[in-house]
């Protein structure tokens, strides 16, 4: 969907104003550091997806999502989930005390400290085979589908309608769209270079391209 | 019925303060079995000490003195990087960017907070913010002058934009003056943000001013 966290070439934001590295924390505050865990864990349940995920939190009201420091949004995405899914009830977030029981096969899934400190654990892997063999190669020109779709994607507004060079094509991997709907399904992956002239016109930098990953259903063969 | 209905509300009131928000929470899920409090506590460890731009430096580090490595690195992020045992979740596929003497690259997310952990840790604030987010694709000499950083305009600023499951490293260009440096003192002169694009590595000071 295109909504507000879609956000390459707003104006209006101000400038980045970046913390010196050497005195920033990772986490600014406690609880930022267990809304961090918390979600992960959850996830490690593999009742969703990072598709689903992300969805969750674009999802939330546009003004709320701007609004929020990240941790913030993060919170507001897991509590929501963790309703829809039905691990926890209304009812149980509302009053902090559990009233429904956990089915079994969840329970098994729960993540322990062991695990948690072998960081291979925690990998996923998005490879995933295509039903078809790749359409684009590298140096393959290519356009960029105009579409707006009303559930979560992965190409940034910016780019739609706009045409590029195919530079590498990273194999088959789970199709973002689908995904975000349950639904594993494989597709070619590219990277693709656009020239910033051409996404921004006279507003682009002198010299300078922006490499984009799309998967092969986002496009289509330009001349 | 009322007086359940105003009972109710006594209770479903979340507190105002996020961090009982979120105490509350975790005492629930705590409570339900669905969080183990000392996985939760590894977990934060894990990203608050153990996984940081340290693991990146070295990679660059290494790539800077060992030209086998740089190429390995280079041509099989995934098998070189695993060498070194920097494997974990959100680095699963890398790519690294060199900069050249004619391309200087810049890694950004602008749908959401996409970062290769494993090698630099988690975010900083910055890099997911509105601001960032925004300018990096359209302004990006524009972003690096904020961190005062200023690429010549004969050279090409190439941004990658982490919109799949791939993560981007900068493999920044080694400083001049650095030679016969070991792999530990070439990782001090290797920031995170070098590592992002935002910033060139450091210079030896005392070195180049001397010389």
């Amino acid at each position: 969907m295109s909504g507000v966290h879609d956000m390459g070439g707003m104006r209006g934001f101000g400038p980045v104003r970046p913390e010196p590295e050497s005195e920033e924390p990772v986490f600014h505050e406690e609880w930022e550091g267990r809304v961090y865990g918390i979600v992960r864990l959850m996830g490690l349940l593999g009742l969703w997806n990072i598709d689903m995920s992300r969805h969750n939190r674009e999802q939330l009201p546009p003004a709320d999502y701007l609004a929020n420091s990240y941790y913030e949004n993060w919170f507001a995405g897991i509590r929501q989930q963790l309703v829809r899914t039905g691990l926890i009830s209304k009812k149980e977030l509302q009053t902090g005390r559990a009233s429904t029981p956990v089915p079994e096969h969840i329970m098994e899934k729960v993540a322990h400290a062991e695990q948690v400190r072998a960081a291979p654990y925690m990998t996923t892997s998005y490879v995933r085979p295509a039903s078809s063999s790749p359409r684009f190669s590298s140096g393959d020109r290519v356009r960029a589908i105009n579409s707006y779709p009303p559930g979560h994607t992965r190409v940034p507004g910016y780019v739609r309608g706009h045409t590029g060079i195919v530079h590498e094509h990273y194999g088959s991997q789970v199709y973002p769209d689908l995904s975000a709907q349950g639904v594993e399904e494989g597709r070619h992956l590219y990277n693709v270079r656009f020239e910033s002239r051409d996404l921004w016109g006279e507003s682009a930098n002198v010299n300078s391209a922006v490499h984009v990953d799309l998967w092969e259903t986002y496009l289509e063969p330009a001349p | 019925m009322p007086n359940d209905h105003r009972h109710d509300q006594d209770h479903t009131d979340p507190p105002p303060d996020i961090e009982l928000r979120v105490k509350s929470l975790e005492s629930l899920l705590v409570e339900k079995g669905l969080v183990d409090p000392e996985a939760l506590d590894a977990l934060i460890d894990l990203y608050q000490d153990k996984i940081g731009p340290a693991n990146g430096k070295h990679v660059v580090a290494r790539a800077w003195t060992d030209e086998a490595f740089r190429r390995w690195l280079l041509d099989d992020p995934n098998a070189a990087i695993a060498s070194m045992g920097y494997v974990g979740a959100q680095g699963e596929q890398m790519r690294v960017v060199e900069n050249t003497d004619d391309v200087h690259n810049l890694v950004v997310c602008t749908l959401c907070s996409c970062y290769p952990w494993p090698l630099l840790g988690l975010p900083p604030v910055w890099y997911k913010s509105a601001p960032y987010r925004a300018q990096a694709v359209v302004d990006p000499r524009g972003v690096m002058a904020q961190f005062g950083t200023e690429v010549a305009e004969g050279k090409e600023v190439r941004v990658w934009d982490s919109t799949s499951e791939m993560r981007y490293l900068v493999l920044p260009q080694r400083p001049e003056g650095t030679e016969g440096l070991s792999e530990e003192e070439l990782m001090e002169l290797v920031t995170r943000n070098a590592m992002i694009g935002v910033e060139e590595a450091r210079c030896p000071e005392s070195e180049v001013r001397k010389a």
